[in-house]
């Protein structure tokens, strides 16, 4: 049976919402207003999210920041407290087996928040299969909270405005990835960081589990005059699309090395040792194989992921993500190509769209970028 | 659900709409809400013929292609070219958006098709 939020209940109130299964959760796909509509709302006012299936993972006790950067590429280290960080967390091949974000309270205390598909295999990896916990015979403290967890995202360029009008006027302080744990909506607790997942500026907020469905409905209530909708997946995948923010299973895998989907950004080469770190060292001497770039069609198509991809006849790699942005009306991919092709923006490739070849070039990205 | 009297449906929630010996054919409103926001309608071309079940094009939504059968055997002799830039017309009026039109090579295929009550009965149990 799939797996479901506390919210499950309240979605039949919204006429129209469809809901499909989403790595084993029953999950909203659109509610009443339909994907572009809530798409558009996130990009012009402000949406709210259901994301209580997203995975939280505590690490905690005095070797949790030593051991939280030997597990991550990116620099553990070099956070503040009540910082967020974002980092892809790799095999020691270098394959990625989840992206993540890390929360740190203090030296001695993380939260870990992982994708809901890949939660418990994270949990196993994080607790019992890497390397350091197979042989420091001390270790932090881990719990898997994503039972207790839950979380809803609001997004848009005015949800700090509202957000402040029911969370208190601290939220304005909050900088783009931090956090507090010590403000309170309609006297709930809640964690509240200023990240997402659309590209827009935006808030995750997190609850006990049995608080959610009130947090929920008091933000929407709230802020219904001003035209505040409820978001699905659907407009989710989209929005993170337009921003070329990756999704695990797409442009992260277990094949597809995070120097490959572009993410060098968040892998600190120079960094202590880490786990993947001589394989990306290597790679990265070697000459890294693919590279993630943004296409636009020239003919008409929407390039869906695993579609292939020829240069002059020749496969040079494969679609990850594809749809018609709703911001530039056009139909737009990623893809994953060689990274040797000598391709520059507004060079042709072609994608064989159900045995068409049809053209496309590539593009700038993020396609769209607000912030 | 609006379900006109005047068509012909198939199971694969197309619609037809009979025009002498030629057949419009479109999807229902039952079917353009299942799929969302319709994003791009491939056309047929023209002149092909076509066998009744088999694919004749495709409609995308934003989460995914949705194939279109031809209900009826024959040559495409229309499409609807107005989708090519506005594909969302499907979902603002399922019954006035027709996507391609057959010229039947055999009309008595139209009797295995289903007239709007037995649509109906066909959504319910669905």
């Amino acid at each position: 049976m799939l797996k479901r939020t506390p919210l499950f209940d309240v979605y039949k109130d919204y006429e129209g919402a469809k809901l499909i299964d989403f790595g084993g959760w029953e999950l909203p796909v659109n509610f009443s207003s339909g994907i572009i509509a809530e798409h558009m709302v996130v990009r012009e006012n402000a949406g709210l999210f259901d994301v209580s299936h997203m995975g939280e993972i505590t690490v905690e006790g005095d070797t949790s920041e030593a051991f939280l950067n030997w597990l991550l590429p990116n620099n553990v280290l070099g956070m503040k407290e009540n910082q967020c960080l974002y980092s892809p967390m790799c095999y020691s091949d270098g394959g990625v087996v989840d992206d993540l974000l890390v929360y740190k309270y203090n030296r001695n205390k993380y939260l870990l928040v992982v994708n809901a598909s890949n939660a418990s295999k994270d949990y196993k990896w994080i607790t019992q299969e890497n390397e350091w916990v197979k042989k420091e015979p001390n270790l932090p403290e881990f719990e898997n909270l994503s039972e207790t967890m839950s979380s809803v995202a609001f997004q848009g360029p005015k949800s700090t405005e509202y957000l402040a009008e029911m969370a208190g006027a601290e939220v304005k302080d909050i900088d783009f990835f931090y956090f507090r744990d010590d403000l309170k909506i309609n006297g709930i607790d809640c964690i509240i960081s200023r990240t997402g997942y659309t590209g827009e500026v935006g808030y995750e907020i997190y609850v006990d589990r049995k608080d959610v469905p009130s947090v929920w409905s008091f933000i929407l209530d709230t802020t219904k005059d001003k035209g505040v909708l409820p978001v699905g997946l659907g407009a989710r995948d989209t929005l993170r699309f337009e921003s070329k923010l990756p999704l695990y299973g797409h442009e992260l895998t277990k094949d597809i090395s995070p120097l490959e989907a572009n993410l060098g950004y968040f892998i600190d080469l120079e960094n202590d040792d880490f786990c993947g770190k001589d394989a990306l060292v290597k790679q990265k001497q070697n000459g890294i194989p693919r590279s993630l770039r943004g296409c636009e069609m020239i003919d008409k198509g929407i390039p869906r992921e695993g579609y292939k991809v020829f240069l002059d006849g020749k496969e040079v790699g494969h679609v990850t993500s594809g749809t018609k942005s709703p911001m530039l009306n056009k139909f737009c991919g990623l893809v994953l190509i060689k990274r040797d092709l000598g391709l520059k923006l507004g060079d042709e490739i072609q994608i064989d769209i159900k045995g068409k070849i049809k053209k496309a070039k590539l593009v700038k990205t993020p396609f769209y970028k607000n912030i | 659900m609006n379900i006109p009297g005047d068509l012909k449906y198939t199971e694969g929630h197309e619609w037809v709409r009979v025009e002498g010996n030629v057949a419009y054919v479109g999807i229902s409103d039952h079917a353009q809400h299942e799929l969302g926001d319709i994003v791009y309608v491939e056309l047929p071309e023209i002149d092909t013929e076509i066998d009744a079940k088999e694919e004749a094009t495709n409609i995308e939504s934003v989460k995914a292609a949705a194939p279109v059968y031809s209900p009826v055997s024959g040559k495409i002799v229309e499409v609807n070219e107005d989708l090519e830039d506005s594909s969302e017309l499907i979902n603002s009026d399922a019954y006035g958006s027709y996507i391609f039109a057959v010229e039947m090579s055999d009309k008595s295929e139209l009797d295995s098709l289903m007239d709007a009550d037995a649509y109906k009965e066909f959504l319910e149990k669905e």
